[in-house]
């Protein structure tokens, strides 16, 4: 055997066939665990392991511009695919520069297996060439991390870290990899041939007499309401199956996260619309005003909560979460459940019928009705134009020209997230993919790189800002080089948006450093890069400009010129309830937050 | 503005208004013997903000690779339910528990303390380390070593007698714990 074998899969295991580098033995580990595509960056620190790719064919290696880029790639493909995202970044730089990306994973908790190169041991600590201590700087922004100091550990590293990463609460594992470890022989055992030495051991199976009693308060309830997020979704389609089936016995209205948009059907009539800071007036006041909130695989973020001890102050709270450290962190429930979403959900629906419940009809209808005097407030309308193309109004003709077609939807961070979130409507998972946690601009280009790649004949589309967009926008290369033709649609005000409308609600319209003056001409950078350019500044040309952009089978820059200076609404202001939200009517929007608001974020 | 004054604003970062009751723990945490794990815990407290009082950590069983690592910390009954949520989070950490509520917990610590003095107080020094049974593990014509070990709170007023003395210098080890009875961790 050479060193650089085609590694063979499948074949009996012999002792002889075990013998192989590090390199060869990452390599190996990543096709053992099913593995199709991996994002990255060669460097110094990580040839070997190039070295070893260049002989696997069964392993697709995604050439990204910039570390951040294959993050979000990995994320991207994670989230609308449900397998683990792969990163491979060489050490120092390339590590640092996936940090983003990494955190980014963390918080909204995507399976990533990011494996990094490390200078030789004997340098650790020398403040060699691309030296960082890269597992120092990621102990805190992954799941877990493994340096590995010797190759024998080497396989049982891989194998455990994926299992970390996609079983529990998902999330990014990292392995730090010396060069001269990649070199080394030793021998490679598969995933099944390797005992753990971890404890590690999430609990999946919820509580059974909880989620008995949890059937009978929720049958009980007078006004009931699911609050659920992005944990629905990394349960998996049966979760958002399940949920679906028992909202559907219950007759319970259902509200989301950002992060858990597309687990039931935005089409249902139950559906009340995301939640939270930009969410809609009859999701926030039904969780104002609910007798049983039910939260499933949501975390109550203060961006959901808005101010804390005003929170659905008269509810009892049935809380279900994989994560034990998500009950009771910021929001006290009555009825904690730790186990998977859809494990819950499934033996819910079982509790419910063999205790033969059966929702409180009238009470129900009642509570409807008032839910539909909520509607009825039209939180979501806004000024139309004729001759300025409203951003909200691009949003509902991409959502309108698209929603009949196999459509999956990125974003950057900002305003246009928000709108896309409230005017873009999701009926399956996975369709929705979007930086909830931690909000880092920059993640939408890449993160559709990665669900074209899962899903090549779709259509991928980055709802984007012109701020935003220009944080990865070289990963527009990436698409060009690997033909991934997604398309980015850039809402375009001149403004960051977000900051702009905070510094107009809360620091007295000084609009400090939030607008961009020398913005590039995006179609001709489109084309500089070898992509399509589409520009269009008033609503007449949207939609045959829009089906152009859809038609165009490569990489597309849609330059959607928008109104300026909109505001993005509803909008419950920092330090306000559920129950006092500001809508587009509003009158004096600078006066709407106090003193005591602006300190919060 | 200013002259409508709003209540005190609760966010996330504000928690549990109504509940100040801050009280101690020791927390007894069995980890995999592996680098990086001390980090792990440690960063853990400094990243949420959680006070560490005191630490001890040493490796226990090298066959079973493990370590144990106690952890004293301060904060309210919300906190520190957090705080072992978290730990238990840690995928190195095999087993979390809370000492202060386990009527069985032994809690016991062991310091050395300098005290320099002459006549009646170098005299009285002594009397006071016989009572605490304290033993002298060095002395010069002006100065005791002394090594005490038991609770926390034994060791607490055995300082405050001494500092009238002449205390000059002192290390703890900080607590550690067990638990009563025929059971392991």
């Amino acid at each position: 055997m050479t060193a650089h074998q085609t590694i063979e899969s499948a074949a009996p295991a012999q002792t002889n066939d075990r013998a192989m580098t590090g390199a060869e033995i990452v390599v190996r580990g990543l096709v053992d665990q099913g593995v199709e595509v991996l994002f990255g960056y060669p460097g110094g620190a990580v040839l070997p392991i190039y070295d070893a790719l260049f002989h696997e064919p069964r392993l697709q290696h995604i050439l990204v511009r910039h570390e951040q880029g294959a993050t979000h790639a990995a994320e991207g493909y994670a989230r609308s695919s449900g397998k683990p995202g792969v990163v491979l970044v060489t050490s120092g730089p390339g590590a640092t520069n996936a940090i983003t990306g990494i955190m980014d994973a963390l918080m909204d908790s995507i399976p990533m297996v990011v494996i990094t190169g490390q200078v030789p041991t004997h340098l650790i600590g020398t403040d060699a060439f691309q030296e960082a201590d890269t597992v120092g700087m990621t102990r805190s922004c992954t799941k877990h991390n493994y340096l590995v100091k010797d190759v024998r550990d080497l396989p049982k590293i891989i194998h455990e870290a994926f299992k970390i990463a996609t079983t529990g609460r998902p999330g990014p594992v990292l392995i730090d990899i010396p060069k001269d470890v990649q070199f080394a022989k030793g021998e490679y055992y598969g995933p099944t041939e390797i005992a753990s030495t971890h404890a590690y051991a999430p609990k999946i199976k919820g509580d059974a007499n909880r989620i008995a009693d949890a059937a009978r308060m929720i049958a009980q309830a007078r006004r009931p309401i699911f609050y659920t997020g992005g944990g629905v979704i990394n349960a998996g389609p049966k979760a958002s199956q399940a949920l679906r089936e028992f909202a559907a016995l219950t007759g319970a209205p259902v509200t989301s996260t950002l992060m858990g948009l597309g687990a039931f059907p935005a089409a249902d009539p139950a559906w009340l619309g995301m939640l939270g800071m930009h969410g809609t007036f009859e999701a926030n006041n039904a969780m104002h005003d609910c007798d049983v909130m039910i939260c499933v695989g949501a975390r109550f973020d203060d961006r959901v909560t808005g101010r804390l001890d005003a929170f659905s102050p008269g509810s009892k709270k049935i809380h279900i979460d994989i994560d034990a450290s998500s009950i009771n962190k910021n929001v006290r429930v009555d009825l904690p459940i730790v186990g998977d979403a859809g494990s819950v959900l499934e033996d819910l629906i079982v509790a419910w019928k063999a205790g033969g419940h059966k929702a409180n009809k009238a009470a129900l209808s009642d509570w409807w009705a008032q839910i539909d005097v909520w509607r009825a407030r039209q939180c979501l309308n806004y000024r139309g134009s004729e001759t300025a193309i409203k951003p909200q109004y691009a949003i509902e003709r991409l959502y309108a020209l698209t929603k009949d077609k196999d459509v999956y939807i990125t974003t950057e961070v900002g305003q246009h997230q928000m709108w896309a979130a409230q005017f873009f409507r999701f009926e399956e998972p996975n369709r929705w993919m979007t930086s909830g946690g931690l909000g880092t601009m920059g993640y939408g280009l890449p993160a559709a790189i990665g669900v074209q790649l899962a899903h090549p004949g779709s259509l991928v589309i980055d709802i984007a800002g012109e701020a935003s967009i220009q944080m990865c926008i070289q990963e527009l290369s990436t698409a060009i080089q690997f033909d991934l033709p997604v398309k980015i649609f850039i809402l375009n005000n001149e403004r960051m948006g977000m900051v702009r409308q905070w510094q107009q609600l809360l620091h007295g319209e000084r609009y400090s450093h939030s607008y961009s003056d020398s913005l590039p001409d995006f179609v001709k950078l489109a084309e500089a890069y070898g992509a399509v350019g589409i520009r269009c500044d008033n609503p007449g040309d949207l939609d045959a400009k829009i089906q152009e952009m859809i038609a165009c089978d490569r990489p597309v820059v849609f330059e959607c010129l928008v109104e300026k200076d909109e505001n993005c609404l509803p909008m419950i202001p920092s330090g306000k309830a559920h129950n006092e939200m500001i809508m587009d009517d509003i009158e004096d929007i600078g006066n709407v937050i106090g003193e005591d608001g602006a300190g919060l974020v | 503005m200013t002259a409508n004054v709003q209540p005190a604003p609760a966010s996330a970062y504000d928690l549990s208004p109504n509940e100040q009751v801050e009280q101690t723990a020791t927390f007894a945490l069995l980890v995999d013997n592996e680098p990086g794990v001390l980090h792990r815990v440690v960063g853990l407290f400094a990243a949420r903000g959680y006070n560490i009082e005191s630490l001890t950590v040493a490796e226990t069983d090298r066959k079973a690779h493990t370590s144990r690592i106690t952890v004293v910390t301060r904060g309210t009954r919300h906190v520190l339910d957090q705080i072992e949520a978290q730990l238990n989070k840690v995928v190195n950490v095999r087993r979390v528990h809370d000492v202060t509520r386990d009527p069985n917990g032994v809690e016991r610590e062991l310091a050395l303390v300098k005290v320099r003095g002459s006549g009646a107080d170098r005299v009285e020094a002594l009397r006071v380390a016989e009572i605490f049974r304290a033993k002298p593990v060095d002395t010069t014509l002006e100065s005791f070593v002394f090594e005490i070990s038991g609770a926390p709170s034994k060791i607490d007023k055995f300082l405050d007698l001494m500092r009238p003395l002449g205390l000059v210098e002192l290390s703890r080890t900080g607590v550690l714990s067990i638990e009563r009875g025929v059971e392991g961790m």
